[in-house]
């Protein structure tokens, strides 16, 4: 029997696989390309990029809590003027969509980055990131709001025209809601979910753990809530989707794809097992075998069926 | 460059209170790593705890690849690693970060450890003992039954060993940075390495200011990817230009900094 098909096709990102990075958690590609083939990757999704660079929060800026993280990075970065000259070439020299991660303070800083970075060669797409939640402004102050997660959409539309992906936060009362804003405003495509705000108090100091007090929590605890709001979207939309949240393995893939997702991206799985992408690759692409299923596309929303 | 593999544990043994060394076969990592460098260890195979816990490299034995480990139980993950046993495998990252910079032959080097911190400065010790580098290392301790080196410390290494605790029970009565002002005080270093506590640290780099002598620190701070991806690792540094500080990956811009690149200004920067 023939190999079964894994490509797939996010708003024109054509990916070879349904398989990405979540962005904060890959850098920018070469940190991980001691222990992965990066052109085997369906995708790349870089650190999350502002218009000028970014110290970020000081630290603590994790800590660990059951099945997963907190995390509060404050978007450091060195802006995106660094990563076209320093960290882009680096990554032309893949077969890789690179898709750059955009966050701003304001609709205007959102609209200058994503007319930076129309028609710099080596980007795919863009991935809107209004659902940070450890800035004080922007990311979530954006996201939590359908009217101004769609004025942010609107303009970074038509100041590019490459796809744009929006990145939805799951910390809103209607994600269906803010989804539905987002698209009618122009966006291609969505990312979810970013991460569920959270904290953590260290009873010995009776403190805060994290500087910021608040983070962002990820990994395999937040998977069933991801998994959730892939299938409310998919059922009240028809945009692609990259899902994302506490997968780990193929079968957890696998989870998002059937409830509606065309991409996954794999976040902090990357951080206790390097490999984890390839992992989840082959392990679908088996799965795929087993259930003698020739593409991967007949099982976007198959549970939904 | 760094490996990601499964390494056997060859051997582990309880050296102090909550204290333990473990040999484990690692030829990959053993034959490249340098003093300063650390390992990136999965202590479980289950999601929780999820995350590696990164570990310096206490020694290596090239010949056997073999990869010396030297750490302390501080919470679950080392819990775990601590209840592992003889032929057990362990997913293992490394070598991982920017070791210590050697110095001239002949330049008299004082390693600092405070604790477990002795990990790392006795790979340093026994490579500056082979460049000919006059070595004396400072230990301190909670108390006797918290020397990571054993009551003698200065047995099984190459070089003279001072203990100070802070509770009186062997050696020097008080904070192991005294011992370290003395010998400078006396002009008997040119150069001084350092790994512990926080406030060891700090104590250790206004010491090293006012005699203006040069020192390096190997730094502890929670990791995430251990590769610089994440930027969870970050301590606060000295900037350039128009930035009056920046923040650095301890995972791949150290764990190892010059002393005089820390800045103090805040407690959360380290937390030894």
């Amino acid at each position: 029997m023939a190999k079964p098909s894994l490509a797939v096709d996010v708003a024109g990102i054509r990916m070879k696989n349904p398989v990405t990075t979540a962005s904060g958690t890959f850098g920018f590609g070469s940190e991980y390309a001691p222990f992965v083939d990066l052109n085997r990757l369906g995708a790349i999704v870089v650190k999350g990029t502002t218009l000028n660079p970014r110290p970020g929060n000081p630290p603590p800026r994790i800590v660990e809590t059951p099945a997963g993280i907190l995390n509060s990075i404050g978007l450091q970065n060195p802006g995106v003027e660094h990563f076209i000259e320093a960290a882009l070439p680096y990554l032309r020299q893949f077969d890789l969509p690179v898709i750059v991660n955009i966050a701003g303070d304001t609709v205007e800083e959102y609209a200058a980055l994503a007319a930076r970075l129309n028609g710099v060669p080596g980007v795919a797409a863009l991935e809107v990131n209004i659902s940070c939640p450890n800035v004080k402004k922007g990311g979530l102050a954006f996201g939590a709001d359908p009217g101004s997660a769609a004025a942010v959409v609107q303009e970074v539309k038509s100041a590019t025209r490459l796809p744009v992906v929006v990145k939805l936060s799951p910390n809103v009362t209607s994600i269906v809601q803010v989804a539905e804003a987002v698209v009618k405003a122009g966006a291609d495509a969505l990312s979810m979910i970013n991460t569920l705000l959270g904290m953590v108090i260290d009873i010995r100091r009776r403190r805060p753990v994290l500087a910021n007090v608040m983070g962002g929590l990820s990994g395999p605890a937040i998977r069933p809530v991801a998994v959730r709001a892939v299938w409310q979207v998919y059922r009240a939309l028809k945009v692609p989707i990259v899902g994302m949240g506490g997968i780990v393995t193929a079968g957890d893939a696998l989870e998002f794809i059937m409830a509606g997702a065309t991409a996954v991206a794999v976040g902090t799985a990357n951080f206790i097992n390097p490999r984890a992408t390839l992992d989840i690759i082959e392990g679908i692409e088996r799965f795929l075998e087993e259930e003698g299923i020739k593409d991967i596309r007949e099982l976007i929303g198959a549970a939904h069926r | 460059m760094a490996t990601d593999i499964t390494a056997r544990i060859i051997k582990q043994e309880q050296v102090g209170l909550g204290q333990y060394r473990m040999n484990l076969y690692a030829p990959e990592i053993a034959s490249r790593a340098v003093p300063g460098q650390f390992v990136y260890i999965r202590c479980s195979s289950s999601l929780d705890p999820l995350l590696r816990r990164p570990l310096s490299i206490h020694g290596v034995n090239r010949e056997r690849g073999e990869l010396l480990l030297l750490y302390q139980v501080i919470g679950r993950g080392t819990s775990l690693l601590a209840a592992k046993r003889q032929g057990d495998q362990l997913p293992v990252m490394g070598p991982l970060g920017r070791g210590f910079t050697l110095p001239e032959p002949e330049r008299r080097v004082i390693l600092v450890g405070g604790g477990i911190g002795v990990a790392p400065l006795v790979f340093l010790g026994n490579e500056l003992v082979r460049r000919k580098n006059p070595v004396l290392m400072l230990v301190g301790a909670r108390s006797i039954h918290h020397l990571p080196l054993g009551r003698e410390g200065g047995n099984n290494v190459p070089f003279n060993v001072t203990v100070a605790t802070d509770d009186g029970t062997c050696g020097y009565h008080g904070p192991v940075t005294d011992l370290l002002e003395r010998a400078l005080a006396g002009r008997e270093v040119d150069m001084v390495y350092a790994c512990g506590p926080g406030g060891m640290l700090r104590q250790t780099a206004m010491l090293l200011a006012r005699y203006g002598l040069p020192g390096e620190f190997s730094l502890e701070e929670r990791m995430g990817c251990g590769v610089g991806a994440c930027l969870s690792c970050v301590c606060k540094t000295t900037g350039e230009g128009e930035r009056p500080f920046r923040y650095r990956r301890v995972c791949v811009e150290g764990p190892v900094f010059r002393a005089d690149q820390l800045v103090w200004d805040q407690e959360e920067c380290i937390n030894g």
